[in-house]
């Protein structure tokens, strides 16, 4: 029933493609407006194809390219150091949760699992990486917390423990120790896995606004999604945003704002969908129990 | 099962070197859980005390539950646990819906290409900052340039400023995050699908079953139990909010708080406007009432399924 090439599937193309305009249509009218003309886009508001089409909001924005790039920086740096950092040490915690003669299982298993249950919440934290731990405003504070995730090591465990027993005796009778069975049995062979992990993770490090909220006062420690915030919601933001010697009444404010928004987002946008053959799936790891 | 062999006996020394040696492995994850996630569940005592920062934590009074009953006898959490509650069985019925349809559309989809396109795009979102789908969302609604206020003066009305209309924001809100959501959700369902054996199909259609009755008697059925596991999961987390989604797309207007503040954004604006303490006993209470739902679904699961139980 299948094969029968018919009327149906063509309604279902259709269908489909009506959810594709749902889906595109903002991401076009984002870049339409980013490139149209500010008193035309004033007069004419948002629209699918810029009214007149000017390059201006982005030549303000590259004026004093220098903010973009910091937070660029930062944001890149702590990203790799974070999914670096987060993907070795959760291989590693994984590795004893999932070999059946760790005699500390359970206890190791409970003590990972539970902070999935129960949290102290923000405050405690905000007061333990501002009072305690003086790592606020700093770039630190974007890697160190939230390094470990229960949810993640359980996804890695679960796919170590796919690997046949077999092997890790066989390995044994040969002599090898447990490290080196993790090093170069378990975890070579669990990179795929590791790897949808370790992208899931960047994704969520890419796309973290909230730390800078919390814990950033520098300007030049802003992530990248937290100065897009700050102009999106700011006026002041942004006539802040290319400094003094330019009055606002010159400044293509509408407009900047989403030629803004595309060289924040537009790179990863591109980027990204090569790398959904890990997303989906680390995504559907995540449905199955160890 | 394989635990239990090792479990009852005395270990032998190799046994033990071997764990220990394991064990190292687990020491920088063991250490950073410790202090970035166990030492912050002491700070729970603040819930408890009339915080005041000079004095810290141990030097501030104890206060009993007043923190508590502050919030539970104000408008505010009414407010805040009606939202959280509402839109998440509305995400849980509506994402449910959307998602399985979506499943079934793709199942049918002959093409693996146009499959494969589709599927990217719809998933694509899930790549976005809540900023991003923020500016979207203003796209749409921006009172002067946005295009739904565009349509309706093509149509000879005048929309309002969706921005002041707290009435606008749960479909405003629950569009968006299925938006966002479905097509990932849609995956599992997807998946499931793909075991469906064939000639069970091809049986029914042979006794005459239509497109609805195929999809109402086979498909369906078989997957009931996943989306039976599937809500069950999303009731254990009702009361955990999206706070990107809550927080960035109505764009903390004061005015939309009605329908737009959840448990999250109400424990995060506390801690900004300096009530520590009120925000901690919001966050202790949210905290709580997430682990017995999690709790409590869990063995509901154990009973239904035991192979999809969370621990």
């Amino acid at each position: 029933m299948r094969k029968k090439k018919s009327k149906g599937q063509i309604v279902l193309h259709i269908v489909f493609l009506l959810l594709m305009v749902a889906y595109i249509l903002p991401f076009v009218c984002l870049v339409a407006s980013s490139f149209t003309d500010e008193t035309a886009l004033v007069q004419n508001g948002y629209s699918l194809l810029p009214s007149k089409f000017s390059l201006e909001a982005y030549k303000t924005v590259f004026r004093t390219p220098m903010k973009m790039i910091r937070a660029y920086g930062v944001t890149i740096t702590f990203t790799l150091a974070a999914t670096l950092l987060s993907t070795v040490v959760m291989s590693l915690l994984a590795y004893p949760l999932s070999r059946p003669n760790f005699i500390w299982r359970k206890q190791l298993n409970f003590f990972v699992y539970f902070t999935m249950l129960f949290s102290g919440g923000m405050v405690p934290s905000y007061l333990l990486i501002r009072n305690v731990l003086h790592i606020d405003n700093t770039i630190l504070v974007y890697i160190l917390p939230g390094l470990v995730s229960a949810y993640y090591v359980m996804i890695i465990r679960t796919s170590y423990r796919a690997i046949p027993d077999e092997l890790v005796e066989a390995a044994k009778i040969d002599g090898a120790k447990e490290l080196f069975i993790c090093f170069k049995i378990i975890i070579p062979l669990s990179k795929a896995s590791i790897a949808s992990v370790a992208f899931l993770f960047l994704v969520e490090k890419w796309n973290d606004w909230m730390t800078s909220m919390l814990y950033i006062r520098n300007p030049d420690l802003y992530s990248l999604q937290y100065l897009l915030q700050k102009l999106l919601r700011e006026a002041d933001a942004l006539k802040n945003y290319t400094g003094l010697g330019m009055s606002s009444e010159l400044m293509p404010t509408e407009t900047m704002r989403f030629a803004m928004a595309i060289v924040a987002a537009g790179p990863v946008l591109v980027i990204f969908p090569y790398f959904q053959k890990y997303f989906t799936k680390g995504m559907t790891l995540g449905g199955v129990k160890g | 099962m394989r635990a239990k062999a090792t479990k009852r006996r005395k270990y032998s020394k190799k046994t033990y070197r071997e764990s220990m040696s394991m064990g190292l492995l687990a020491v920088p994850g063991i250490i950073l859980l410790l202090v970035f996630n166990y030492i912050p569940m002491f700070g729970i005592v603040i819930a408890f005390k009339d915080y005041k920062p000079l004095k810290g934590i141990l030097g501030s009074e104890w206060c009993g539950w007043d923190n508590f009953k502050f919030f539970f006898t104000s408008q505010d959490a009414v407010r805040t646990i009606r939202n959280t509650l509402c839109y998440n069985i509305g995400f849980i019925v509506f994402g449910t819906m959307a998602s399985v349809g979506l499943a079934l559309l793709f199942y049918h989809l002959r093409s693996r290409r146009a499959l494969k396109v589709y599927n990217t795009v719809i998933i694509m979102p899930k790549f976005l900052s809540a900023v991003i789908l923020a500016f979207l969302v203003e796209i749409f609604l921006n009172y002067r340039f946005g295009l739904l206020n565009h349509l309706i003066s093509a149509l000879g009305g005048t929309g309002p400023d969706w921005y002041t209309q707290p009435a606008a924001w749960p479909f405003i809100l629950t569009i968006t995050k299925m938006w966002g959501s479905v097509g990932v959700s849609s995956m599992i369902y997807y998946a499931s699908l793909m075991s469906l054996d064939g000639e069970l199909l091809e049986a029914a259609q042979l006794d005459g079953a239509n497109l609805v009755k195929r999809i109402w008697h086979v498909m369906l059925p078989h997957l009931t139990p996943v989306i039976i596991i599937q809500v069950i999961l999303n009731i254990g987390q009702l009361f955990t909010g999206d706070f990107g989604l809550f927080y960035q797309v109505p764009q903390d207007q004061g005015l939309l708080y009605p329908t737009t503040d959840i448990i999250n954004t109400y424990t995060f604006r506390a801690l900004m406007d300096g009530n520590l303490a009120r925000s901690t006993a919001v966050g202790l209470f949210q905290s709580v009432a997430g682990l017995i739902m999690v709790v409590g679904t869990n063995a509901i699961i154990k009973k239904v399924s035991p192979e999809n139980t969370l621990f």
